[in-house]
């Protein structure tokens, strides 16, 4: 199989499972995205990819080839850190020529592929300068041209971009994500920052607890998660508490959903609706009736804070519709079934 | 205002305090005439040049120098493994290595002196030259050590597996990566070595007093002849060498965290 | 390449070296003298083997009480005179520039590195009647002619307090230098002076940094063994000084070992005393 197949991998410290029976099989030229909130064991996975751990048990295999055992420098994958780990005392070119310089590669050979790869990164130039002078995207920059210099089987990255203010985060997800499309590299990069893994991956891998909650693509997992764990860790969404009543329906706070299926099974369950699917209309016209508690307004949408006797149910809306709500007013909030998904509590 | 000028003069003070017998010795070592007298009278730099030109005291230089030189190599050479070592592997038992380190720094010298004496007189080897420069390495090897772990403790693990993920191997690492991040702090360790190996009397005067005269042996036997202008320029000499020794380790490094200031700051 | 148990032999291969120096270069020599100090006397060599207390049984005289009880009560006032100055010192130069600091730890460096023969001399100079600070003094008109000032127990203590307070500086520089700022600038916005903060905030938070430098201090100064006899008359030397005097002159190796044993007893009780001030320390 071309690709990298994880099996079974666990890696315990001490008592402690840090990734569980963990099986996750990712196909060529995928960018995938390890997701989840911190301690949930994605960068432990990470490592034990590249080599930098060794795994408690199970095996890891790429292009059918088996590598748990083989140390990291064999493995020729280029990993990016979240330190990025720049050599201080080397200069831009040579940090980024650094795999060719310790494999005693010509030196007109290594400075044309650092050239290279400098352009690759919109760093042409910047081979004689030292790491110290640069920014920050530009560092982030030279970690990645250094990490693809050898053309590796892997790119893996380490919540690269942790380091970066929001705005060159944003135009830094992009560019990534065009260079893996146009190398048609193999990519696996760890964050927890959903929004990132919206922006660049193909399959996003949500961990909680040393396992995978969920693997799909971006829009599935947000539009269908797999449990509340997922949909409350992916974007924003009101979770409600759902009841079977005698009549078969599926009830949220007291009210009926007509067209939602109840949940088979005796166990607890929820439903998920994103709040950009929940709408407000008057008092009476709508599933279930509230008060607005708190109305914040963005410009660019406005989000409406509304107590149906219990919970809060957000909404999030654009000045276009035209809710006027303000705080303290009674008013009907619509749960459509088709935006409803149930989930295990 | 005032509580600036009371800094200023408290600084002052303690100034004045370290540089007053420097500055006395400097005015006595340019006297024209062999005699102790401050202000000096007449000016001459003829007791400078006797350093250099008297055989004695040439040939005390040069002891002393090559002395120093070794030590500084026996110290960085039994440190630099130890100090890899420890930021390398899990073993807290080797730890007791590095007390055995620090443990002839912080005693009283005339401890080391002593056990080196009763040491190189039990084995019959007392009075080689070469007796002196290893037990001076061994004295000092508390410097060169600190240095190197403060610098290995700089050193950001990720750089070290960033070079794995990109092929090279523990040997490659430790030449292409770790050896130059160390470099400086191994040249201060070296440098700190040298200069206190330079002035120190004790351990060298028991294990070499009786055949080798360094200049601190030999300043301390000409005192007890009698004052020679030539003994404060060989102090003034050592001061300077002192100075300009650690002038450029903080020129060229950061002496402010060598000696404990937090990394984070530099 | 991270931090790992050793697992094969050869990744101990590093430690040979070191190892094998500090063993041969420090335990043993440090146990020979341990062993001699039980031995014989020999007027001729240097001892001969035997088993002896004798050694130890001469420090129960008046004579090396005396010895002792000086040592002690010069280390001691040499600790709190060079703290006393050193504390405050520290204490403002962490607030200086980071290029002052520097100039001035490089003084320091410069200074501690000073062979005590350099120090002694540099004061002997200082102190005497030709060349010494007294001519000052008599052409500012304060005195009629000049003396000299040493031999003297004051000379001792000043020379001695010259040699270690570049060494205090330095032991206390990385404490003050890490004592967080914000403590004392709540001290202000609390309206104490800063002289007031500096003795109500920042003396108690490093009340056991100064006791471990005391004590610190107070080992350094027992090891000086050249300005005692340079600076002072016989009844100044100190258990250095007779340790080296027994080693060197008197040939009787066995008891000089005895002396130092005594003296290793006493530097590690304190700076385990140290050590332990330390730990309390840091667990606050």
């Amino acid at each position: 199989m071309s690709g990298l197949a994880i099996n079974d991998v666990t890696k315990q410290f001490g008592d402690f499972k840090a990734v569980d029976s963990l099986d996750l099989s990712v196909p060529h030229g995928t960018f995938v995205c390890l997701l989840g909130p911190s301690g949930c064991g994605k960068t432990t996975l990470l490592r034990m990819i590249a080599g930098l751990e060794e795994p408690t048990s199970g095996s890891i295999v790429i292009d059918g080839q088996d590598i748990t055992g083989v140390p990291t420098h064999q493995r020729n994958f280029g990993m990016v850190f979240q330190s990025l780990a720049l050599f201080p005392h080397l200069s831009v070119g040579d940090n980024v020529s650094y795999a060719l310089r310790i494999r005693g590669t010509p030196r007109e050979e290594q400075r044309r592929r650092a050239d290279e790869l400098l352009k690759l990164v919109h760093l042409p130039g910047f081979a004689d300068r030292p790491v110290a002078k640069l920014s920050g995207g530009q560092r982030q920059r030279v970690a990645i041209a250094r990490a693809l210099a050898l053309s590796p089987r892997l790119f893996l990255l380490d919540e690269p971009m942790s380091a970066l203010d929001a705005k060159l985060r944003e135009s830094m997800q992009v560019e990534l994500r065009q260079l893996q499309q146009r190398l048609g590299i193999t990519t696996i990069v760890v964050t927890h920052d959903q929004r990132e893994a919206m922006t660049m991956a193909d399959l996003v891998v949500v961990m909680g607890q040393g396992r995978i909650r969920q693997a799909a693509s971006p829009i599935e997992i947000y539009r269908k998660p797999a449990d509340a764990f997922v949909a409350d860790f992916i974007g924003s969404t009101n979770l409600l508490e759902i009841a079977t009543d005698s009549a078969g329906r599926a009830m949220v706070q007291g009210a009926a959903i007509p067209g939602l299926a109840p949940p088979n099974g005796a166990a607890k369950a929820s439903i998920s609706i994103r709040p950009e699917d929940v709408r407000i209309a008057a008092a009476g016209a709508g599933t279930l009736d509230g008060t607005v508690t708190f109305v914040r307004d963005l410009g660019a949408t406005i989000e409406t804070y509304v107590d149906v006797g219990g919970p809060t149910i957000v909404a999030v809306t654009t000045p276009r519709e035209r809710v006027d709500a303000k705080a303290g007013d009674r008013v009907g909030v619509v749960l459509p079934a088709e935006s409803c998904v149930v989930v295990k509590s | 205002m005032r509580q600036t000028f009371l800094r200023r003069l408290y600084f002052f003070a303690v100034g004045l305090f370290l540089a007053l017998p420097l500055i006395v010795v400097a005015g006595v070592s340019v006297n024209e005439k062999q005699d102790l007298t401050f202000p000096p009278v007449g000016f001459s730099m003829s007791w400078y040049q006797q350093i250099f030109a008297d055989p004695e005291w040439r040939r005390a230089l040069i002891a002393s120098i090559l002395l120093a030189l070794s030590a500084a190599a026996i110290a960085v050479a039994v440190a630099l493994p130890l100090a890899w070592f420890l930021w390398r592997r899990i073993a807290p038992w080797a730890n007791v290595f590095q007390l055995l380190g620090v443990a002839p720094f912080i005693l009283p010298p005339v401890i080391t002196a002593l056990g080196m004496l009763t040491f190189w007189a039990t084995s019959g080897l007392y009075g080689q030259p070469w007796t002196a420069a290893i037990s001076h390495g061994i004295f000092f090897v508390t410097l060169p050590l600190v240095t190197l772990s403060l610098g290995f403790a700089s050193i950001d693990r990720s750089l070290v597996e960033a070079a794995a993920t990109m092929g090279a191997d523990d040997r490659t690492v430790l030449r292409t990566v770790v050896f130059p991040l160390i470099l400086p702090y191994l040249v201060s360790g070296y440098a700190f070595a040298f200069v206190l190996s330079l002035n120190e009397y004790i351990v060298a005067y028991m294990t070499v007093g009786f055949t080798i005269e360094t200049l601190p042996i030999k300043i301390f036997n000409a005192l007890r002849y009698g004052y020679t202008p030539t003994m404060a320029a060989v102090s003034i000499f050592f001061v300077a060498v002192a100075a300009l020794v650690f002038g450029l380790i903080a020129r060229f490094g950061d002496i402010r965290k060598l000696l404990g200031a937090m990394a984070s700051e530099g | 390449m991270r931090r790992e148990a050793p697992k094969s032999l050869a990744d101990y291969a590093p430690l040979v070296f070191p190892g094998l120096m500090l063993i041969v270069f420090f335990v043993v020599p440090f146990s020979t003298m341990i062993a001699v100090s039980f031995f014989q006397r020999d007027p001729a060599g240097f001892y001969t083997v035997a088993f002896t207390l004798d050694n130890y049984g001469r420090f129960i005289s008046l004579f090396f009480g005396r010895v002792l009880g000086f040592s002690l009560m010069l280390s001691v006032l040499v600790a709190i005179c060079c703290v006393a100055i050193a504390f405050p010192f520290t204490y403002l130069l962490t607030k200086q520039s980071r290029k002052v600091q520097t100039v001035w730890l490089v003084v320091l460096l410069s200074v501690l590195s000073l062979s005590e023969v350099i120090i002694g001399f540099a004061w002997s100079t200082l102190f005497s009647r030709t060349a010494g600070i007294t001519n000052l003094f008599v052409w500012l008109g304060l005195m009629n002619e000049p003396v000299a000032l040493l031999p003297s127990f004051g000379a001792v203590l000043t020379g001695m307090v010259y040699q270690a307070l570049p060494y205090t500086v330095l032991v206390l520089y990385p404490a003050l230098v890490r004592l967080d700022p914000t403590l004392l600038e709540a001290a202000r916005t609390l309206g104490s002076s800063p002289v007031r903060a500096f003795f109500n905030v920042v003396v108690p938070a490093l009340r056991n940094t100064v006791v471990a430098t005391v004590i610190m201090v107070f080992v350094f100064a027992l090891g000086s063994y050249l300005l005692p006899q340079i600076l002072g008359r016989p009844q100044h030397w100190t258990l250095s000084v007779l340790i080296t005097d027994q080693a060197i002159y008197q040939s009787n190796m066995p008891f000089a070992a005895a002396m130092a044993v005594f003296l290793v007893l006493i530097s590690l009780a304190l700076v385990g005393l140290t050590l332990f001030a330390g730990r309390k320390e840091n667990a606050l």
